[in-house]
């Protein structure tokens, strides 16, 4: 039988089958941060139960880790405990964790590739929703709740429905400054939040193919924005090349025996997909979302829309109230909203080939006044990679914050945060309400797009600027 | 977790759609170690006005929502990140059991792990039991989970479906993990494979 790319990787992962119960799925790697994992630890103790495999484990501090001053206490007591609590949890189990001064620190979902850690073909998760991720590599990853994070910690395993497979085929090639955070972005703004709901995408087509490592990370991140379990790539030579030599990559004749394994994992030729959803990679305008959904976006060369455009009646009130939060009026030219702040960072678009397109794009700008900027690669390595390129003092002398490592504005748990009614463009992953800060608005866009709303001091066409 | 039991209670109507995570356990309340009280920050920025009143404005601020067990909200639910705070929150405050038409995927399997039942019903009749509640605020339904069936004064109950695994394990309270460790011989078989057929990943 022909099979999808999904479909291979869990049945291979397939631990037992009991007759009216959900399929025991093994877990090969399992990320951790501060914020979803206390409890389960706690709920381990409790039941007298070990971990079973530590060395699928690898742990971060990145949610509540403040950006700047990080040799002193973090000032948030209940933060510090949560750091502490990680610390302690890891040592007793004996977990490999990077934490707050480690050189290898960073968001989870960017540090995990740059040391190697998912491979295709693996089952991957995180109590977090954007393990997703790690689907750029051909890995089924996805994001579980605590309890969860508990349960693979006792077995390994988690009891798992089979998703839907969904195919999105982007044809053809991106226009010159459009990136992979416009394909995310665009995809969402077709099918939905919800479009995905139940569904592992797998993403194909020439655009995706195009794509570097770090965009199809980008990509498969914004999976989960578009209500899908998780997104797919299939492994290539690029996949090969990202990986070799990494830390936890195979080593020697293993590396040609599981390079053997991965070049099976693509999809069969004529496989079967549940649903199929087609775009055209040349008609992907840069992006920015106008509400506070991330299917509320549009092209930067749009105007912001009017409840009565959407001909259904829940639509018509999400733009009501999303445009009453917003603080927009319909009809608006999406280039004349005015931002207050610029965030460069997060696991969507915090990495390295992020820096070194919106610092192409600063090169010689200045931040325009009354703006903030501020910069935070997804990890050290990345924050180092960009010095030695000398992409910090781009940023800093046109006037940017260049910070260290954390998730920082992306969810604005550890102090970086809007104030009520200022408006960002943010390269992060979701514009909800309160997200960046209470009453804050956020305007998702790619790296290069923020970096000019920085210098112009409101959304411009990135295709004619500069 | 407690088992599951038929009861009879308030359902508090929540006409909105998409509510997602952050809404439902805002960000600034995820930083605590332990499980519990997370329901005091339920819905908190809709719940509190900004000097941490009770916000009148608010659904589930009515006092005739008070004590509901029985939550009927807009298309949609718990949209957004993993956080199991978010039924955490809704547990702790109360609610086990959600009515809506759709629920996002990580949301809705946290449901199951915390003791509430998420039922899933169809358009038609969301908008009727929404009907029913605005009509008659303080409207009890009756949740029978054995026999699958949500019974209202008004006749807009109905029937409905749930894997009989997740059911099984609410009705009895079941903790997943002990499930799987019936398993763990299976699991041992699983890694001694693994190990040969994936040898770089044991290295
Ligand atoms: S950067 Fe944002 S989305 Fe990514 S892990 Fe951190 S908080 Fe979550």
């Amino acid at each position: 039988m022909k099979k999808t790319m999904y479909e291979k990787i869990w049945d291979s992962h397939l631990v037992v089958e009991v007759d009216g119960q959900a399929p025991l799925i093994y877990v090969d790697r399992h990320l951790m941060h501060e914020v979803t994992s206390p409890q389960a630890f706690e709920g381990l103790r409790l039941a007298n139960r070990k971990v079973r495999n530590p060395h699928s484990i690898l742990a971060t501090m990145d949610h509540c880790v403040p950006t700047k001053d990080r040799h002193l206490p973090i000032p948030d007591p209940i933060a510090r405990k949560q750091v502490e609590v990680m610390a302690e949890n890891c040592a007793e189990n004996g977990l490999n964790l990077y934490d707050m001064k480690n050189p290898n620190n960073g968001v989870i979902h960017v540090v995990v590739p740059e040391h190697g850690f998912v491979h295709p073909g693996m089952v991957v998760v995180c109590g977090d929703s954007h393990t997703a991720t790690h689907g750029a590599f051909g890995a089924l990853a996805f994001g579980i709740g605590t309890s969860e994070v508990e349960h693979v910690m006792a077995t390994q395993t988690l009891p798992q429905q089979k998703s839907k497979t969904m195919l999105v085929q982007v044809n053809g090639k991106l226009s010159k400054y459009s990136s992979a955070k416009d394909i995310a972005l665009a995809i969402i703004g077709k099918i939905g939040t919800a479009g995905g709901t139940g569904h592992v995408i797998e993403y194909a087509g020439e655009a995706i193919k195009l794509l570097s490592m770090e965009g199809r990370m980008t990509l498969c991140n914004m999976a989960i924005e578009a209500g899908a379990r998780a997104g797919l790539v299939a492994p290539d030579e690029k996949t090969y090349e990202y990986l070799k030599g990494k830390e936890f990559a195979p080593k020697g004749n293993q590396w040609d025996q599981a390079l053997a394994y991965w070049q099976s994992l693509p999809s069969d030729e004529g496989a079967v997909f549940d649903t199929i959803i087609t775009l055209d990679a040349a008609d992907i305008a840069p992006q920015v979302s106008w509400g506070t959904s991330p299917e509320q976006v549009i092209g930067v060369d749009g105007c912001v829309p009017a409840p009565e455009s959407f001909d259904n009646e829940g639509k018509r009130k999400a733009c009501e109230s999303a445009l009453a939060y917003m603080g927009l009026t319909a009809n608006t030219k999406m280039t004349d909203i005015p931002v207050d702040l610029v965030f460069i960072g997060s696991c969507t678009n915090g990495r390295i080939e992020d820096f070194r397109i919106a610092a192409e794009v600063t090169k010689g700008t200045k931040v325009a006044k009354g703006v903030k900027a501020i910069a935070v690669p997804g990890s050290y390595h990345v924050k180092h990679q960009a010095e030695d390129e000398g992409l910090d003092k781009i940023f800093i002398e046109a006037g940017w914050e260049w910070r260290d490592p954390g998730c920082s504005m992306c969810l604005a748990m550890n102090g970086d945060e809007l104030t009520k009614g200022q408006r960002s463009a943010s390269t992060s992953n979701r514009n909800f309400e309160g997200r960046q800060g209470k009453g804050g608005r956020t305007h998702l866009v790619s790296p290069a797009m923020a970096a000019a709303a920085a210098a112009a001091g409101h959304f411009v066409d990135i295709r004619n600027f500069g | 977790m407690e088992p599951y039991r038929k009861h009879e209670s308030i359902a508090a109507l929540m006409n909105r759609s998409n509510v997602d995570t952050d809404q439902i356990i805002p960000k600034q309340f995820l930083k605590r170690v332990e499980r519990s009280g997370f329901g005091a920050h339920l819905f908190h920025d809709w719940r509190f006005n900004d000097d941490g009143s009770d916000n009148p404005e608010f659904e589930l601020n009515k006092p005739v929502f008070k004590g509901a067990k029985i939550l009927v909200v807009g298309d949609n639910f718990g949209c957004g990140s993993s956080r199991e705070h978010a039924p955490w929150a809704i547990a702790d405050y109360g609610f086990n059991t959600i009515i809506s038409t759709s629920y996002a995927d990580i949301f809705y399997n946290n449901c199951f792990k915390n003791g509430i039942l998420p039922i899933k019903v169809n358009d038609r009749q969301l908008t009727a039991l929404m009907a029913e509640i605005s009509a008659n605020e303080g409207v009890q339904f009756v949740v029978d989970l054995e026999n699958q069936q949500v019974i209202t004064p008004a006749g807009n109950g109905f029937s409905f479906d749930i894997d009989p695994f997740r059911k099984g394990n609410l009705l009895s309270g079941l903790d997943d993990i002990g499930l799987t460790l019936k398993h763990v011989d299976k699991i041992s078989a699983y890694e001694e494979r693994h190990k040969k057929t994936f040898p770089w990943l044991w290295a």
